[in-house]
């Protein structure tokens, strides 16, 4: 969209190359992207990312809305890890608050990130081998993603726009018997990651298309702003989860993998054993689940129990002020980060102390992450793009917001 | 968890491995800082963005090589009008840093593309939704929005719901 005035232009002497439009409905590029292509023969001379058919001016609307409001927001920007971006914009607004958020709460957001974590990877894993060509894997991949949607549909209602974090805790106390069906499905899913990985790591026409394509140094990852699987599969030993701890990631154990390849099979493999990674801290988190309240001390901020609301005239009378004029937030900034499965997710909240934000700003990951595309496909062949876009698992709406 | 009040004295700040190489550098160029809520932020004076950026980017003890997140915030009708904020992480000592340089009268600055390439999108949008120019940007088009399109959604006196 942005770039249509602004195509490359041929001059006398380059005759050899041809322009070739790939997308915006092109299926391999995963949502509304556009790729403006020089080629020659089949060779990339230039690559031109064009982005802007998903902007739905997300950051103008948050400025409109309470702070409570922007949550289902943030649901719609990654809508594959629709609770990562909940985690990440609440617990910005309770930095600002200073908040202290109870065990309890916080082990369930770990858990239900990282069933997030392999619900987005399984689509991930499942798309990219269907755009090389291996059918199959998409099939058993959204068997074991229909298993977590209702997972998150039994603890939220929903089962993509969740928005089931609340500013100051969860919306509800997890239904009976959901601890059971995680365990049952934690227990099951490492042999279904030995499925897939039977289909795919030892493949030779898999590693054919995969290994040693689409490059990247570490510098240059570091460089264009790579984060999560792309940087960590160039062999940069960067998570934020373990590096910089949010939301009680220091209590979990777990192994960040990393690949020294930067290649697509390289951030292949890393996602695959990071879905493994994350499954090992679901069942932490069960093990360990503590007991308490679900929700921090803080009656002007989050709502009263149902219950309560209906009988005592106190918890009515917050209800009603919370609901019709928000809450105000000191005046200040913060800029809070969290590993979404593309990488490094960052709201930046503005606040002059009102009831509204004054400016909410997501970092993308994604919209980083397209910049390595040029770099990684510049010279290689056409089929090498889908397979590079593929690695490194864009979702446009979390790029165009 | 009561909020820590916030500290603006460049004196207590010191020890912040990015405020005191920028002093050694050049104590001129920083008009400020802030430490709020465990975040640093240092103002940087305008003409000297470009160069404190790639100075803590090779800084040898803790290098901030990361870029994160170019963005800005609309402060209409006050002036200095916009803030630009630049978030800088070093993956070697894991801190952060946020550097801030505000535009007044003109709503212009220097482009870090050269120092990050990572900076070309960051940039692109804030001048597609600002209006911000970022001087020596290498395609500095709209990115998100048409080509065409008339004004800068994000700005302050830009209605929610567009010009009819």
């Amino acid at each position: 969209m942005a770039h249509l005035s602004s195509m490359p232009t041929l001059e006398v002497g380059q005759d050899r190359t041809m322009i070739l439009n790939m997308g915006p409905h092109h299926p391999s590029t995963h949502g509304v992207l556009r790729l403006i292509l020089e080629i020659d023969g089949e060779t990339i001379v230039r690559i031109m990312p064009d982005i802007g058919y998903l902007h739905t001016g997300i950051e103008k609307t948050c400025e409109a809305k309470f702070y409570q409001q922007v949550v289902p927001l943030t649901d719609r920007i990654d809508y594959l890890c629709p609770l990562t971006n909940n985690l990440c914009y609440v617990l910005a607004v309770e930095k600002l608050l200073g908040l202290d958020i109870p065990p309890k709460a916080q082990w369930m957001r770990v858990m239900l990130n990282e069933l997030t974590r392999i619900n987005s990877h399984l689509v991930w894993l499942g798309t990219h081998a269907l755009d090389i060509g291996a059918m199959s894997v998409f099939l058993y991949c959204f068997r074991e993603r229909e298993d977590i949607l209702r997972l998150f549909e039994m603890v939220s209602g929903q089962r993509m726009m969740t928005s089931y974090f609340r500013i100051g805790g969860l919306a509800l106390e997890p239904p009976l018997g959901f601890f059971e069906r995680v365990r049952e499905f934690a227990n099951r899913f490492p042999a279904k990651v030995d499925e897939y990985e039977n289909l795919l790591t030892g493949n030779p026409i898999w590693g054919m298309r995969t290994k040693g394509v689409a490059r990247i140094t570490a510098e240059d990852a570091v460089a264009l702003g790579a984060s999560g699987p792309t940087l960590r599969g160039s062999g940069v030993d960067f998570d934020l989860r373990r590096d910089m701890p949010y939301s009680g990631y220091e209590n979990f154990r777990f192994k960040v993998p990393v690949s020294q390849d930067g290649d697509v099979f390289a951030r292949y493999i890393c996602r695959v054993r990071e879905m493994r990674e994350s499954i090992a801290i679901v069942q932490q988190t069960l093990d360990g689940m503590p007991e308490g309240r679900i929700k921090a001390d803080a009656p002007k901020v989050i709502l009263p129990d149902r219950e309560k609301m209906k009988t005592e005239m106190e918890a009515l009378i917050y209800h009603f002020k919370i609901i019709t004029e928000g809450f105000a937030v000191p005046e200040g900034e913060v800029y809070q980060a969290v590993e979404s499965p593309r990488g490094e997710m960052g709201y930046y909240v503005v606040s002059d102390g009102t009831a509204k934000p004054y400016r909410v700003h997501m970092r993308a990951a994604c919209l980083a992450n397209l910049q390595l595309l040029p770099a990684m496909c510049g010279g290689r062949l056409l089929a090498d793009v889908v397979a590079a876009i593929g690695s490194i698992d864009i979702v446009l709406g979390e790029i165009d917001r | 968890m009561p909020l820590a009040p916030t500290i603006t004295e460049l004196e207590q700040l010191k020890g912040h491995p990015a405020l005191a190489k920028l002093l050694a550098w050049n104590s001129e160029a920083v008009e400020g800082a802030k430490f709020d809520r465990d975040e640093l932020t240092i103002y940087i004076e305008r003409s000297s963005i470009r160069e404190a950026c790639g100075l803590l980017r090779d800084d040898r003890d803790c290098p901030f090589n990361f870029l994160v997140d170019v963005t800005c915030v609309d402060w209409y009708p006050k002036q200095p009008r916009f803030e630009i904020v630049y978030h800088l992480l070093s993956i070697t000592r894991k801190e952060r840093v946020r550097l801030k340089v505000r535009l007044g009268d003109s709503p212009e600055v220097d482009s870090v593309t050269s120092v990050w390439p990572a900076a070309n999108y960051f940039e692109r949008e804030v001048y597609d939704l600002f209006g911000v120019r970022f001087n020596g940007h290498p395609y500095l088009r709209r990115l998100l929005m048409p080509e065409d399109w008339e004004g800068y959604p994000l700005r302050k006196d830009y209605p929610v719901e567009g010009y009819r």
